[in-house]
């Protein structure tokens, strides 16, 4: 059991998707303007991840190498398309706050990049558990970065406000996302610097 | 261990996935088409519910042309008429919804969408003194623009052209609902 | 004047880049030197405006009349990776030195999310413009958004490869180094391009 752990745990730190891989940083520049919007997205994610991770793992072997790509996408697509119903059904809030960020889920590097470079090559098991380790990772890293803006920009953590008034409105607006995010790199490079 | 790419087994290949993907969408279609058509009509029978007063009846939907501008309108027996209105805001479009009671004030207004800049334009949407001015305003008695264009309505603070922008829209709303009731009760 | 408006609201005032997020993975990989930078915004320029006018096509002759709007996501960018290999094999035919400076870049196009962000914006959200009534776009104003929403990706982009050039020579404090300077980089560039919102 323990040697499957390390599938999970490499998504959170060493193969951290947003801080060392440095992919996906469309939806996590975009809707990390709160926590909750950034554990949202970071969720939604995880799920097309986790599922095209198990499905691409199970038809690779039969796929011919030329249209390997065209396939995967249309996999994904697939999948993110279910998503977007899903969440037009029964969560049409978050549908409508996240926007267009659920469907560009699909040229998120790190879903066709875990697919091309993890899951046809492992086994269906081994692929669903590195799905779900990169999709946490991703999931932590957005939430983290949804934090320290909401704090900064909004004087609240998961919208329980415990500063009255506004906060540094310039970190809930664009030039606030890629600020965090570099000093946040900075403080996960120090940490790697001192391991 | 990909298998060897011959144009025999692409074409299969491709055809089968795609088959099979639409097989996978077209259930999730059929599934969640209620729910969403659900969730879509308590989305609007709670914004109705928001401006206009308490009301029984179902809401009757209709649209009508002012000005080439097509507006959407929920009109309820007994309550009066909520009218979706957009106009040009700070940061993209703003759209509002209006409530207007029969006897031609406004009840209450809600947002819809907006993208206005957070902490400024966006307080429309939270700013207690601004939007409480819209309840139970009268278009006839008073003027619907912003003090600084020589009206009845304070604007935000820092965010005039927010305010204006939301004010147009209720002004529009407004000249929709005289317009509906002009052309008497023959109208749908 | 409502085309004009357009183009200064989709280069600056919306800046694909600095305000709307998106296409941040080819922005931060090639922006290292100027000349792959102009490449690459010549490149994506191309396949944004062809992209948007086959999806704003597909989506009114085909998806809309058949209710297959659902079908939006996988539909576009279907069409948009094969219109990203055909560019890339009419290219290599007929003008080999155009794609001798492009080339290289248009494989990493496909999953370029501002392609794929555009051609959905432009079919899904209604746009105002100066005091204009909000409205869905035309044909012609799709493709002038597209056009312009990518000159503000190119301009965004050679802007930040010019700063990075500098970058690069000088002594930053190792935990900084690389990425993490070039994001605050762009951080202060964004405060910087915040100053055009409201003027259209």
């Amino acid at each position: 059991m323990s040697s499957k752990l390390h599938f999970i745990t490499d998504g959170f730190v060493k193969n951290n998707p947003t801080f060392v891989l440095v992919l996906g940083m469309c939806p996590t520049l975009a809707t990390t303007t709160s926590a909750m919007n950034g554990l949202e997205m970071g969720l939604a994610t995880m799920f097309v991840l986790i599922l095209s991770n198990i499905v691409i793992s199970l038809i690779a072997p039969m796929v011919p190498d030329k249209v390997r790509i065209p396939v995967y996408i249309t996999v994904i697509a697939t999948f993110v398309t279910v998503l977007q119903l899903l969440m037009q059904a029964f969560t049409p809030a978050v549908y409508e706050t996240l926007g267009l960020f659920i469907p560009l889920i699909v040229v998120n590097c790190i879903v066709l990049g875990r697919a091309e470079g993890f899951a046809n090559k492992h086994n269906v098991g081994e692929s669903a558990l590195d799905g779900l380790g990169v999709g946490l990772g991703f999931t932590a890293s957005l939430t983290v970065i949804g934090i320290v803006r909401e704090i900064l920009g909004s004087g609240a953590v998961f919208g329980w406000k415990f500063i009255s008034g506004d906060g540094i409105l310039a970190f809930v607006m664009a030039p606030g996302a890629f600020l965090v995010l570099g000093f946040l790199m900075v403080l996960f490079n120090k940490y790697l610097a001192k391991k | 261990m990909a298998a060897k790419s011959t144009l025999k087994n692409m074409a299969f290949c491709l055809t089968a996935v795609c088959l099979v993907c639409s097989a996978v969408v077209g259930v999730a279609y059929a599934v969640t088409a209620d729910p969403i058509a659900e969730a879509a009509r308590a989305k609007t029978t709670a914004s109705i519910a928001r401006v206009l007063p308490e009301f029984t009846a179902e809401p009757e939907q209709g649209s009508i042309e002012l000005n080439g501008v097509n507006y959407q309108y929920y009109k309820v027996p007994g309550a009066g008429c909520a009218i979706i209105s957009s106009t040009s805001g700070f940061g993209g479009v703003l759209s509002l919804m209006v409530g207007i009671a029969e006897n031609g004030t406004i009840h209450n207004t809600t947002v819809l969408s907006h993208s206005e800049t957070p902490g400024l334009g966006a307080k429309c949407t939270t700013d207690e003194h601004f939007i409480s001015q819209f309840q139970g305003f009268d278009p006839a008695a008073k003027t619907l623009a912003v003090k600084k264009d020589g009206g009845d309505v304070d604007a935000i603070t820092a965010s005039t052209i927010t305010s204006r922008a939301y004010t147009l829209a209720v002004s529009n709303a407004v000249a929709v609902f005289n317009k509906l009731n002009e052309g008497g009760l023959g109208n749908e | 004047m409502e085309y004009f408006l357009i183009i200064v609201s989709a280069i600056f005032v919306n800046n694909i880049l600095l305000a709307q997020f998106l296409g941040i993975c080819p922005f931060l990989g090639v922006s290292n030197k100027l000349s792959t930078a102009t490449g690459m915004s010549g490149a994506v320029c191309f396949v944004i405006t062809l992209a948007t006018v086959v999806t704003y096509l597909l989506n009114r002759y085909l998806l809309v009349p058949f209710g297959l709007e659902f079908l939006q996501t996988i539909a576009f960018i279907l069409v948009i990776a094969a219109l990203v290999q055909m560019v890339e094999i009419v290219l290599k035919k007929i003008s080999p030195s155009l794609y001798q400076a492009l080339g290289i870049f248009l494989p990493l196009i496909t999953t370029n999310c501002a392609v794929l962000g555009v051609a959905i914006t432009v079919v899904s959200k209604e746009f105002a413009f100066g005091d204009g009534v909000p409205h869905m776009l035309n044909l012609g104003e799709a493709v002038v958004y597209a056009l312009a929403t990518s000159l503000g990706y190119g301009l965004a982009m050679c802007l930040f490869a010019g700063l990075r050039e500098h970058l690069a020579g000088n002594d930053v404090p190792k935990a900084f180094k690389g990425l993490p300077i070039a994001l605050i980089t762009v951080g202060i560039m964004a405060m910087a391009f915040l100053g055009f919102s409201g003027i259209v």
